[in-house]
């Protein structure tokens, strides 16, 4: 049979000598020597080894940086303004936008160089940290950013790898090296990562090719094969496959390895790291979507108001004796100017004086809003969690407000509802029920068994058929006592103190099950070069070497092992979920299990089965020809992979099967009642089990005992034996259209589908649409929603339906792990749980959390409370802008439409910059109009700002309207104040700039009070700002006024607020006019039936 | 978007990981528990509820009316008596005395017109009278008109003086020469001249005394207009300039008799250089001060106005009218501010009544909900 490998060896390098030129790999000459096998030696060009994460250089920061502020659609409008304040004669200076403009470009142009600066800095750490090369047999030290591939790198302890690396040699005896991958992926733990084999030899002599994959961003995927070359016979080649256990990742670190040797495959900008680098995709708000809208009507405004005044002026110029009286008469070049041109640049000049209707300011404060109110998340102490004594995340501040808008939460069952520390709680042997009543070694049932040798067979198959690592209790590790305190305490919570070994394993389910069989007797005791060594009852040792291990995968849901007793049987041991091994098993014996695997799983117990079979040497034979072919395939490499497990895990016989409890997290049931007492709907994706399902969801009561629950499953729909389509149209149908009224009835729903089915209603061809939206319609009618044996993919497919369903509803995703990122960024809010299956979902995340409990608070209070302020800041920013630029538009009837703006221009700078900027941001970060317990505990209080209801269009009218309504009364209001200017006591007149001045210092005030009066919460903050702010208006206005300014061209000013002060009818009017545009909102605010029912308790509890 | 995760089941088993390395480097990254952080400022939390509300509507209920009543009266004490100098309506106008001056005259009239209209007071004013010149139809504050002036010229800048801002234009230069002061607004100056005769009842004149000083404001007078190199040889200073194309005199020869208030800082020139509001306004001309004695200031009787009708108004159909006003502490004659005060608190008051009715009759469930909590 060996010679029928080579045979076949040959031939896969014969066949891929051919298309050894193809794009989609990339050929590495180890240490640059060619190798002779090949007839022309061309050396590769790849790129050099320099990291640039920085988006500018010092030559190209302003143009590009520019450049990508202007792109932004509002940045653009203004410079737009701008501009065109600078070139047509307007009736405000080009300062009066140009200066917020430049404020705002400044701003961030210093924040993002700043931030470019910090990664210049990062990177030039990185390409110049000085590496070991072998070069011709020499050490050679270099610069990080010279690696070049191929280049052979020696990398110590605890130094981080340059590039990615083919590990060639380790200076561990068991040709391992570990390393972590903290800074890549956040798990802290160690990795193994293997020597190619047969490398011993020097690696001065050493020549190699490496064939690989062109550069990929996925992590944990690596296919590539090193073929090694003697120099004596052309033809002896030996060739070994390389897998993501072979290849060191740039950014990792080398960890308790004294040092190894590895070439270059990758570098620089090509490393899985750096291809991991590009940001996600950003996601925006809904409230942005509703600012747009509103801008969108603003605009409108703006353009028909500047129309309107256009053509005024026109009807107005037309008359006789109008145009250019006497007393005006106009410049010649103005004279000469086109008429149309002259509308047209008189259009202009009215969108720019009116163009403060929409604001710069309010772009910068929703920003600042956004950045500043996060922090409020990442510093709250009720998110710290003291086990890994961390606190909230914040990823992104741009969804804050979404929080408070969720409609839809999509979770993870496992470490998510779960806490994924697992406990092994039974088993069942050939049909027979083992419990370990406690956790001393005391068996209950083991002694009734008909078969020791079943029993005996059952546990050396959890102890051989598994990926766990034994903690080394040798000097080499941590030390001993660190052991004992750190591994034991965060690995094994159940582990007996006397023990002193520690499994490690990428999944908890393996340790609870090899943990439960030492409490059976049977101890793992680790590898030995391949070899697992098992200690039985009787205290000997028996080893076994590892022939193969057929890994996990999630299509499969099963692994299985291949092992030579020391008597030469060889065995495959395979553990998997029951669906996946029943069909492979013999019926009989299913009959007996399959009873007990229901039972446990409608504990909420995850079960596994377990099967084996014996291999004869002829089987193995062919089946390790497949698996070595499959493994050297460089394309298709998982499917070749998995056609043989498949193949080879057929016939078994089942011997048991195990249970082990996953307990609920902390308060999980507690939150999601809260959830859905918030008017959430909780929808459970999970890959497990139905039954288990279910039942983590009655425990957390997202199913209650009045539940009624429809099942849509492969065995609901396998009766009668008719096509699963026709069935799954039927059923479908009988949900929907069943008299049962989903509005009226109290009843609750769940519904629960799995992912065959699922698949089956978003694929089955002719009315797919159809079934989608009849599934869809049942989902949205349940309270709760369950879709087990769900596909990563499925996740997020099942997300991506509901956010673009009818009223395109808010999602919520939150999960723990990998197979999580997909539906966390799908979801419209992706939260991420930093529980144990390492950082991806946290990294993919928006916001991450210690624990589930949590989201209650992220949700029903910060959430809430956001969308309140930020909702208030977007309504008030146009509203005051509105009444800002009413009475300028209303002058214009008074002053021939010449653009004479009502205001100084000091004003209209001002005004949102300073006067009436600090207020709402100050709210806008602090106000609770209903205290964060308050909020906690009355669940329900979520439900009133639901569907975005405080964006909506009539709470935009209203505020519209009190705009207009308060514009109309300022401007009128003074204009029957000044159809006698005699104002003074001493009969002095006031002119068009007092007239303005007393319209500003109305709206000043009006606008700052009505903010006050919306404040429910008023901190020493609150108060400081408010007042203040009025206060420097009135102090600004005297120092405007006050002296004669030698920039200015007119000193229009000059004196006229001291002037204003100083008569009594201008201070009663401002008294008046404020008074009258504030008494609708009282009035409002005192008829509406109390909108907040529990406001009084919360202030009594604040008291 | 989602093709880029990497698979892990439930059951699932993934490469072995082996190791603590991170366990014990613990950072303590726990958040400060301050007030501030923790969003637990101390607060105020004020609640608007019809009870705390009413009384306040009642407060100012019972505050505006009575100063409203006493704006009112106020404004109702002042006298104010108007005389139209040009009259819109032509089946009357044919009838003004002014009638003849308002239609023939122009800026290239060489002569001056004038006219007399004659008044009669019914009642007495006593105290100060204020003397008011009003225009109609004149748009002081168009963009182009208020925009047409330079004030560091008016504030006595030399440089200035010589070459004036470009917004004066058109009225920048005339025949090459700078214009002092230049812009449209001191070109168009108000230039009638308007006297006030009182008849007695035994047919003879008597000219009432009117005072031109103290018509400007104080900071205007003093330090906004100054007149380049102080107020002596004005004459000298304004060498080389010109004097605006509408102007009969130069601007040094405004009120030659007195220094204090000739050049930039004669006062009937600032008044009219601070531009109004509206197209139609009023500008303090004159005042008459009250006589030492008892006397009124204006006796109930017969008055002649001797207008020198020099402003063309016609043309852009304007209206020129002379108005005599007392003044009171809130300024001029203007019911506006007593009506909407009387109004306003009289709303209050109705509202401040409409919501105890409704406190009383639908209020309890209200007010139970506030015991409860």
């Amino acid at each position: 049979s060996a010679l029928s490998i080579l045979a076949n060896l040959t031939h896969v390098i014969c066949a891929f000598g051919r298309d050894e030129r193809r794009v989609d790999s990339r050929t590495i000459y180890v240490g640059h020597r060619p190798c002779p096998a090949t007839d022309a030696f061309i050396p590769p060009k790849f790129c050099d080894n320099r990291i640039v994460s920085s988006k500018y250089t010092v030559w190209n920061f302003l143009p590009k940086n520019l450049f990508e502020q202007f792109r932004r659609i509002a940045n653009f409008y203004f410079l737009i303004i701008f501009l065109v304040q600078v070139i047509v004669d307007t009736p405000t200076s080009p300062v009066t936008s140009g200066l917020p403009l430049f404020f705002v470009i400044t701003v961030t142009a210093i924040k993002q160089g700043y931030e470019d600066w910090l990664r210049h800095k990062a990177d030039n750490e990185v390409n110049k940290y000085l590496v070991t090369v072998l070069e011709d047999g020499r050490r050679t030290r270099k610069e990080s950013e010279k690696i070049k591939v191929g280049d052979v790198v020696e990398v110590v302890e605890d130094e981080t790898f340059p590039c990615d690396l083919i590990l060639l040699q380790s200076s561990r005896e068991d040709e391992t090296c570990f390393v972590t991958t903290a800074s890549l992926d956040g798990e802290s733990n160690h990795k193994t990562h293997y020597t190619v084999p047969d490398t011993e030899k020097g690696l001065e002599s050493l020549s190699a090719t490496v064939e690989c994959e062109q550069p990929q961003p996925d992590l944990y995927k690596f296919v590539g094969r090193i073929r090694f070359v003697t120099f004596f016979s052309l033809c002896v080649v030996s060739l070994r496959s390389l897998g993501p256990e072979n290849l060191l990742l740039k950014g990792a670190t080398l960890k308790n390895t004294q040092k190894i040797y590895g070439v270059a495959v990758y570098s620089g900008m090509e490393t899985k790291m750096a291809l991991n680098y590009q940001g996600k995709s950003q996601k925006r708000s809904v409230v942005e979507k509703s600012i747009n809208a509103f801008l969108l009507v603003y605009l409108c405004i703006l353009v028909s108001k500047a129309l309107v005044c256009t053509t005024l002026k026109y009807v107005w110029q037309s008359q006789p004796g109008q145009e250019e009286p006497w007393y005006n008469q106009k410049t010649q070049k103005e004279k000469d100017a086109n008429l149309y041109l002259n509308m047209f640049t008189d259009f202009l000049s009215f969108m720019v004086l009116f163009n403060f209707i929409i604001p710069v300011s309010m772009y910068v404060t929703v920003e600042m809003q956004k950045f500043l109110g996060s922090f409020f998340i990442s510093w709250d102490k009720d998110f710290f969690d003291p086990e890994i004594q961390e606190g909230a995340l914040v990823n992104t501040s741009d969804l804050n407000e979404e929080l408070g808008q969720v409609e839809y939460v999509f979770t993870d069952k496992t470490g998510t509802l779960t806490q994924n520390s697992m406990e092994f709680i039974e088993c069942c042997i050939d049909g027979f029920q083992y419990k370990n009543r406690d956790s001393s070694t005391e068996l209950d049932g083991f002694c009734v068994t008909d078969g020791p040798e079943e029993e005996e067979l059952f546990l050396r198959a959890l102890c051989l058929c598994h990926t766990v690592q034994v903690k080394e209790s040798t000097g080499q590790e941590d030390g001993v006592g660190d052991q004992v305190d750190g591994v034991l305490g965060l690995d094994g919570e159940m582990v007996h103190p006397a023990e002193l070994r520690g499994f490690i394993a990428s999944s908890p389910d393996e340790v609870a099950l090899v943990k439960g069989a030492m409490k059976y007797g049977f101890t793992f005791l680790g590898m030995e070069s391949k070899n697992m060594r098992v200690m039985n009852r009787d205290k000997d040792v028996e080893t076994y070497e590892l022939l193969h291990v057929l890994n996990f995968d999630p299509v499969r849901r099963r692994m299985s092992v291949i092992v030579r007793s020391n008597c030469g049987d060889i065995m495959l041991f395979c553990k998997g979920a029951d669906s996946s091994i029943f069909p492979r098993v013999r019926q009989e014996e299913v009959d007996r299990i399959s009873m007990h695997v229901e039972r446990n799983a409608t504990e909420g117990y995850r079960t596994l089965c377990v099967a084996y079979k014996l291999l004869s040497s002829e089987e193995y034979a062919q089946a390790d020809a497949g698996l070595r072919e499959a493994r050297l395939a460089l394309d298709d490499r998982e499917e070749k992979l998995m056609a043989v497990y498949n193949q080879v895990e057929t016939g078994m016989s089942l011997i048991g099967a195990t249970a082990v409890e996953d307990r609920l997290q902390e308060e999980a049931a507690e939150t999601m009642e809260a959830l859905q007492r918030a008017g959430m709907k909780v929808w459970v994706l999970t890959g497990d089990k139905m039954e288990t399902a279910k039942s983590t969801c009655y425990a957390c009561r997202l199913f209650q005992r009045g539940t009624e629950l429809l099942e849509l499953t492969v065995r609901t729909l396998e009766d009668g034996g008719r096509r699963r389509e026709e069935r799954l149209h039927e059923v479908l149908s009988a949900f929907s259209f069943s008299p049962r009224s989903w509005t009226s009835a109290k009843q609750d729903y769940g519904f629960i589908i799995d992912g065959a089915t699922l698949s089956l209603v978003f694929n089955s061809s002719p009315d797919s649409s159809h079934y989608k939206s009849l599934f869809l319609q049942i989902c949205q009618n349940c309270t709760t929603v369950l879709c087990c044996r769900m596909a990563p993919l499925q996740k997020a497919q099942i997300v991506n339906m509901v956010k673009n369903s009818k009223g395109s509803p808010i999602t919520l995703s939150i999960g723990d792990g990998a197979n999580d990122v997909s539906m966390i960024l799908e979801a419209h809010i992706g939260i991420g749980i930093k529980g144990k299956e390492g950082r991806q979902a946290v990294r993919n995340s928006d916001y991450a959390i210690p624990k589930l409990k949590h989201l209650k608070k992220l949700l029903l209070g910060h959430g809430h409370l956001y969308y309140v302020r930020i909702a208030h800041l977007v309504q008030y920013f146009f509203y005051k802008n509105l009444c800002f630029i009413l009475p300028q538009f209303l002058y214009q009837f008074f002053c021939g439409s010449s653009q004479q703006p009502l205001y100084d221009a000091a004003y209209l700078t001002m005004y949102n910059i300073c006067f009436t900027s600090m207020p709402i941001l100050a709210y806008s970060l602090l106000e609770q109009h209903i205290c964060m317990e308050v909020l906690m505990s009355n669940a329900t209080l979520y439900r009133d700002v639901a569907k975005n209801a405080m964006l909506r269009w009539s709470p935009f009218l209203y505020w519209t309207l009190l705009g207009v309504y308060q514009g109309l009364l300022f401007f009128f209001g003074v204009r029957f104040l000044f159809s006698n200017p005699a104002l003074q006591d001493n009969g002095q007149v006031f002119g068009n700039w007092s007239y303005g001045t007393i319209v500003f210092t109305v709206l000043v005030f009006t606008v700052t009070l009505k903010l006050a009066m919306d404040t429910r919460h008023w901190t020493w903050i609150n108060h400081f700002v408010i007042w203040g702010s009025l206060a420097f208006y009135m102090v600004f206005s005297f120092f405007w006024g006050g002296i004669i300014w030698p920039f200015l061209r007119q000193q229009r000013l000059y004196f006229v607020f001291a002037n204003m002060l100083r008569s009594v009818s201008a201070w009663l009017v401002i008294i008046l006019l404020i008074l009258l545009s504030l008494l609708p909102e009282i009035l409002l605010l005192v008829l509406r039936k109390p909108r907040w029912p529990h406001s009084r308790q919360v202030r009594y509890t604040h008291i | 978007m989602a093709s880029n995760y990497n698979a892990k089941e439930e059951d699932g088993h993934q490469p072995a990981a082996i190791g603590h390395g991170g366990a014990g480097t613990v950072k303590n990254k726990k958040p400060d528990n301050t007030a501030f952080k923790q969003q637990r400022l101390p607060a105020w939390q004020p609640i608007l509820t019809a009870g705390t509300v009413l009384p306040a509507f009642f407060v100012i209920g019972l505050i505006f009316i009575p100063i409203g009543i006493g704006l009112f009266v106020t404004s109702n004490n002042i006298k104010e008596l108007e005389v139209t100098l040009t009259n819109y309506s032509v089946w009357l106008a044919i009838f003004h005395p002014c009638y003849n001056c308002s239609q023939s005259y122009s800026w290239n009239s060489t002569k001056p017109c004038t006219c007399s209209v004659p008044f009669s007071l019914d009642q007495p004013f006593e105290s100060n009278v204020f003397m008011y010149y009003g225009l109609s139809n004149f748009y002081q504050n168009h963009r182009r008109y208020v925009k047409s002036r330079d004030d560091s010229q008016l504030n006595g800048d030399k440089a200035s003086l010589k070459s004036p801002s470009k917004e004066c234009e058109p009225y920048r230069t005339s025949d090459e020469k700078p214009i002092a002061p230049c812009g449209a607004i001191a070109n168009s100056l108000f230039n009638d001249t308007l006297e006030l005769y009182y008849i007695d009842p035994n047919g003879s004149r008597t000219a009432i005394p009117l005072v031109k000083k103290g018509i400007a404001w104080w900071t205007d007078k003093h330090v906004k207009f100054r007149n380049p190199g102080g107020n002596d040889n004005l004459t000298v200073v304004f060498q080389g300039t010109s004097k605006p194309v509408n102007w009969r005199k130069s601007v040094y020869e405004l009120d030659p008799s007195d220094p204090d208030n000739n050049g930039f800082i004669n006062e009937d020139f600032i008044v009219w250089m601070r531009t109004a509001a509206l197209p139609t306004f009023r500008k303090l001309y004159r005042i008459i001060h009250k006589k030492p004695n008892m006397t009124p200031t204006l006796p109930l009787g017969r008055y002649i106005l001797e207008v020198t009708y020099n402003y063309p108004v016609r043309s852009f159909e304007g209206r020129k009218r002379m108005i005599l006003s007392t003044i009171s502490w809130m300024g001029g004659k203007n019911p506006f501010l007593g009506i909407a005060y009387i109004t306003v608190g009289s709303v209050c008051f109705f509202l401040g009544i409409v919501l105890l009715i409704i406190h009383h009759k639908y209020g309890n469930r209200n007010h139970s909900a506030d015991i409860r909590s």
